[in-house]
């Protein structure tokens, strides 16, 4: 009895810390959403107060989906990030299985190889890389901007992956040897299944930088049809600074997409970790 | 004479797509930054081979090192501050998150993590106004508790610039440690920690003796991933405190400071050679670093296999 009385005091202990971080983090995003929803007056007399009847406004959501054309930004950075996500999970988890289950010449350098575009941000070739876009006539396409991405993903899959990979299990992998499995099964159907909430893990930290990106969108696809959600909102703080209905409301619009993406993948997250591991 | 084993085509296979593109896209371009880095220009404006003298000016020229220095150390201050701050933060949550039949740990989980998907745009944003002493929504709360005094412009004042967008960062960044170590956690079989408290092994000493030293692995990727991410950071400083990243420079990082360099800002022309230059040193830093923890680190850390 005393246990059970102890590991209740012990979870409202744990729901205590969790819940007072949980208002930290979302404070700020509160802020940006309750005051998008405010008058201008409103937004400065008290910041904190919810929109009442007198002071809800949506001047400024209407001012932004009448200047830009959020839906298309939205989609290319659809179409961008899932198709960036799609290849670096898949190459990735290649190339992580090879490291960390074959042992052949060069393993070590080839890792080691892989994982220096950790270190290194990808920008600083940006000069080199637009010169190759330019020559390969896919400035201005979103194939440029997937293959930036792909290569800037890399690294950190591989790497996280192969991490985890190491810790599969040999037993099994031998026992589908003995089986007769070619090495590709092996790869698709007992590991990829196994390190699945790694790969979802992976997923989320691919994916947010990608998203995110303002910089290579900005110098490789600037045109107004391939335009990323992110340089979409940029561009429009950068003329309706003083206009914070509007500011506001921009920001309020860009986080929705990315939460979006994000609860999809968690909830995969969640899947794989319930329905894998070596059982 | 023992035959050759015959080639592994599989392994090549498995390899060729990610080094090909990682090679073309990322490689190719960064070794042409890594060469730049050895030329300069000559009056006549014609580039010109000159060796290791590009290193020499920034670490020997005092108009060049006084800012290097600055932005190194800073940038160390801005490191320790993740570590000190943002990982135990991180195990912590992750610690209590995976505690067994704790409810709605999906919600805190998927709560958490989300400053860590808004963009820097955003982030710079909405704490300029928070801590803005003209809107307010700090001094207003401290005022609430009768803490006025505490204010200070904190992101305006060069003692505490930098501390404060470190902090900033850390609650942007949280989420990552905490989510790593989350997939750790949960990867402990149920067998382990059953036999833990069969033994009466439970609570703080079941995660000092039992599940501590099963994730230390991913706390030695978290802290790598740290390094590398703080010696590259750029974004955040750039877009609350600007290139200049100011006061006065307090703010100053590597990566402001490369940015300065080679685009350029105000009067000074941007400099692509010792733009170049410096993107090299920070390699060089980034490069000694990893190898440390690689040799030294992860050489020592015992892996277990379930």
């Amino acid at each position: 009895m005393s246990t059970a009385r102890h590991s209740t005091t012990r979870s409202l202990a744990a729901h205590g810390v969790l819940i007072l971080y949980t208002v930290i983090a979302l404070f700020p995003v509160f802020v940006i959403v309750v005051n998008s929803f405010k008058s201008r007056r409103a937004i400065f007399a008290d910041p904190l107060a919810l929109p009442t009847s007198e002071t809800f406004d949506m001047v400024g959501y209407q001012t932004v989906l009448k200047q830009g054309d959020f839906l298309l930004y939205f989609q290319n950075s659809m179409i961008v990030t899932v198709a960036s996500l799609f290849f670096v999970l898949l190459f990735g988890a290649m190339a992580a299985f090879a490291l960390s289950e074959y042992r052949f010449r060069g393993n070590l350098l080839m890792g080691l190889y892989l994982a220096l575009g950790i270190m290194i941000p990808i920008r600083l070739g940006t000069v080199a890389i637009l010169q190759i876009m330019v020559a390969s006539g896919l400035v201005n396409t979103l194939t440029a901007l997937i293959l930036v991405y792909t290569a800037q993903g890399l690294p950190l899959a591989v790497f996280i992956l192969s991490e985890f990979m190491r810790g599969v299990s040999d037993d099994l992998k031998n026992a589908g040897r003995i089986d007769g499995l070619s090495e590709y099964t092996i790869f698709l159907r007992l590991v990829l299944p196994l390190v699945r909430p790694a790969m979802a893990t992976v997923a989320v930290f691919t994916m947010i930088p990608i998203w995110n990106d303002l910089w290579f969108p900005l110098i490789l696809a600037p045109s107004e049809a391939t335009k990323t959600i992110t340089l979409g909102s940029q561009v429009f703080i950068g003329q309706f600074v003083t206009n914070w209905n509007a500011v506001l409301a921009a920001l309020g619009l860009a986080i929705v997409p990315v939460l979006v993406l994000y609860l999809i993948f968690s909830r995969q997250l969640i899947r794989g970790i319930t329905a894998g591991a070596v059982k | 004479m023992a035959q050759r084993k015959p080639f592994r085509w599989h392994i090549a296979v498995f390899l060729a797509p990610a080094v090909l593109v990682y090679t073309a896209i990322m490689i190719v371009p960064l070794i042409g930054t890594l060469n730049l880095s050895l030329f300069n220009l000559t009056e006549a404006g014609e580039r010109v081979f000159v060796g290791l003298r590009n290193f020499a000016t920034l670490f020997g020229d005092p108009r060049w090192s006084e800012s290097f220095w600055n932005a190194l150390a800073n940038n160390g201050w801005f490191f320790l501050v993740h570590m000190l701050v943002q990982n135990p933060v991180g195990v912590m949550l992750a610690a209590l998150l995976s505690s067994p039949r704790l409810r709605m740990a999906a919600f805190y989980r998927t709560a958490i993590f989300i400053p860590t998907i808004l963009s820097f745009v955003i982030v710079g944003f909405v704490w300029k106004l928070i801590l803005s002493p003209i809107w307010g929504i700090a001094p207003g709360m401290l005022d609430a508790v009768g803490l006025k005094a505490l204010f200070a412009p904190w992101l305006g004042r060069e003692e505490y610039a930098l501390t404060t967008l470190a902090l900033i960062s850390v609650w942007q960044f949280v989420g990552i440690p905490m989510m790593l170590i989350y997939a750790a956690l949960l990867s402990i079989p149920d067998e382990v920690i059953e036999a833990a408290e069969m033994d009466g092994v439970t609570g703080w000493s079941q995660f000092r003796k039992i599940k501590l030293p099963l994730i230390l692995p991913s706390i030695g990727i978290i802290s790598i991933l740290t390094f590398v991410g703080n010696f590259n950071a750029f974004d955040l400083i750039y877009v609350s405190q600007g290139a200049l990243a100011g006061p006065n420079f307090s703010t100053d990082i590597l990566g402001t400071f490369l940015y300065r360099t080679f685009f350029g800002f105000q009067l000074q022309l941007g400099d692509p050679h010792m733009g170049a230059t410096i993107a090299t040193a920070m390699f060089g830093i980034i490069l000694v670093g990893v190898c440390v923890y690689l040799f030294a680190i992860q050489t020592r850390l015992r892996r277990y296999q379930f």
